[in-house]
């Protein structure tokens, strides 16, 4: 119940900060990827002071947390396996990037911007679950 | 500089977006990374408890989106995507690739560079370059 209740808030944050940062809105993500607008001077650098503001938060939290024995409301941290830079890690992060790029959504603005309706956004969030279904094929099946 | 260039509001909207993350690690010791959450939230193998409260947390993304225009702290977004082949397209490409290279802007550029993970700052700096030269061909190559 309470892991609900705050993984609830968590999300509500979440989209609310993705909403107001403007990433929800693709035109803004790719006038911040178009880096060749930068010589033309219609570059909007915004996406940086997002992920600044981000990392303000993050940065510091993360870091009070490697002196806890546990999270608040669970029972354990569950960090991320280090398994290293691998290729697997750079390919899906090309693929990943390559995509994001065509459309101007990474998933939770995807996610975020489904409040809206537009049918561009069910599509690629329908095609987005699809290609995780397919690695998760891909995964067992190996 | 582009007239868009939003430094405040992406700043303050960026600092909820960590604030997301901060609470979801230090409350329930997860990363709040959304390609993780998703993949896990739609996966066979996932228990119902394990899958409740990343529904939950997916959830909260759209409301908090549309509370945030409803209140007047957003504006609309202004182009959802039109071509539908396109968005088909990126959206198997950011599906696959995001669990294949295990996250996203979130779990590896919020979080992981927050854990001050090698991995994650690798991941970041590689899908930041893709999407960089997606939208140079699109726009400057074909588009041009």
């Amino acid at each position: 119940m309470r892991m609900s209740l705050i993984a609830l808030v968590a999300g509500l944050l979440l989209g609310l900060g993705l909403a107001i940062s403007g990433m929800f809105d693709p035109a803004k993500v790719l006038g911040f990827l178009d880096i060749a607008a930068i010589a033309s001077g219609g570059w909007d650098p915004s996406l940086a002071f997002v992920m600044a503001g981000g990392l303000a938060v993050t940065l510091p939290a993360f870091q009070v947390a490697r002196r806890w024995s546990q999270p608040v409301a669970a029972e354990k941290f569950h960090t991320p396996s280090a398994a290293g830079i691998d290729a697997k890690l750079i390919t899906g992060a090309l693929l990943f990037g390559i995509g994001w790029g065509l459309v101007g959504y990474c998933p939770g603005p995807a996610v975020a911007a489904l409040a809206f309706g537009a049918t561009g956004t069910i599509v690629f969030a329908l095609a987005m679950a699809a290609g995780m279904l397919l690695h998760g094929a891909f995964a067992t099946r190996r | 500089m582009s007239p868009d260039f939003t430094p405040v509001s992406a700043a303050i909207g960026g600092g909820l977006i960590g604030l997301a993350a901060a609470l979801l690690w230090l409350a329930l010791g997860r990363i709040a990374g959304i390609s993780g959450i998703l993949g896990q939230a739609i996966g066979a193998a996932t228990s119902g408890a394990e899958r409740l409260w990343r529904i939950l947390f997916l959830l909260g993304l759209p409301l908090g989106a549309w509370l945030a225009v409803q209140l007047g702290l957003a504006g609309l977004p202004s182009a959802p995507p039109t071509n539908l082949a396109l968005a088909v397209i990126g959206g198997l490409l950011v599906g696959f690739g995001t669990r294949l290279g295990s996250g996203c802007t979130s779990g590896h550029g919020i979080c992981g560079l927050a854990r001050l993970s090698p991995r994650s700052l690798a991941a970041t700096i590689v899908f930041m370059a893709g999407g960089m030269a997606s939208v140079f061909v699109l726009r400057h190559l074909i588009g041009g």
